[in-house]
């Protein structure tokens, strides 16, 4: 079957049937990958109640459609697949789930985590974090930059290059 | 020409979701932030120069220096935090 490649949505994902669907019937799979990030319930030793996430409709698909043609140009896999939740989230609650097919297990993990880099720092979402002293927008993180540029991709997210 | 903003997060928060704005042939990102900054207020504060903040054209990531053609769509936003 060829499910959608990106699917963003208040609903959870269940781990097992996502996976089942991205290798169903091709017997060249040899290799999953599959990381899953989740609420936890402290950010910077603040208590988090919840996260909200808001995100940019129609950008949001598009450019993580054009993560995964990346990922597809750069590494030899077989399928991929993202999910991100949107709304207002509890810890412990999933958030974002990438998973990759290869036939060996090296393209597989490297494609998986070239895509997470790529999502943190290019994909328009915004996590609002709640907690004991009220309600604030999470700083990005220069660390999530520099894990692009390891890809030899220029970031410009938290720490923008040259101003325009 | 005219084109359409869009807002998010910090910034759709203290400027409401978006706005028709009228721009001069030639406008870039850049020329359309900082006539939208000198109306002043609340639009000086969410998108004047001392705020890091990034912009898609028609929901494509594009640097500042971007130009526009009537009828885009343009994002304003600070950095993304998903994942």
């Amino acid at each position: 079957m060829t499910a959608a490649r990106v699917s963003i949505r208040h609903e959870d994902f269940d781990l097992a049937d996502e996976v089942a669907a991205l290798r169903a019937g091709d017997g060249g799979v040899g290799a999953v990958a599959v990381f899953v990030g989740t609420v936890r319930d402290r950010n910077d030793g603040t208590k988090v109640k919840t996260l909200e996430l808001e995100h940019y409709p129609g950008m949001t698909e598009a450019a993580i459609e054009s993560m995964i043609d990346a990922a597809m140009r750069r590494f030899d896999i077989r399928a991929a697949r993202v999910v991100h939740r949107i709304g207002v989230l509890a810890p412990t609650a999933q958030i974002v789930l990438v998973a990759v097919t290869s036939a060996h297990r090296h393209e597989a993990f490297q494609a998986c985590e070239f895509l997470m880099d790529y999502l943190k720092t290019q994909a328009p979402f915004w996590k609002k974090e709640a907690g004991p002293s009220g309600v604030h927008w999470v700083d990005a993180r220069v660390a999530d930059d520099a894990a692009l540029a390891r890809w030899g991709i220029d970031s410009g997210n938290a720490a923008p290059s040259a101003a325009a | 020409m005219k084109v359409a903003v869009r807002y998010f997060a910090s910034v759709r928060e203290a400027l409401g979701p978006g706005e028709e704005v009228g721009v001069d042939a030639g406008a870039s990102i850049a020329s359309l932030r900082d006539a939208l900054a000198a109306r002043g207020g609340r639009h000086a504060e969410a998108l004047g120069r001392d705020r890091v903040l990034r912009s898609a054209r028609n929901r494509v990531l594009s640097a500042e220096d971007t130009r526009l053609e009537d009828g885009d769509e343009v994002g304003f936003f600070p950095p993304v935090t998903g994942g």
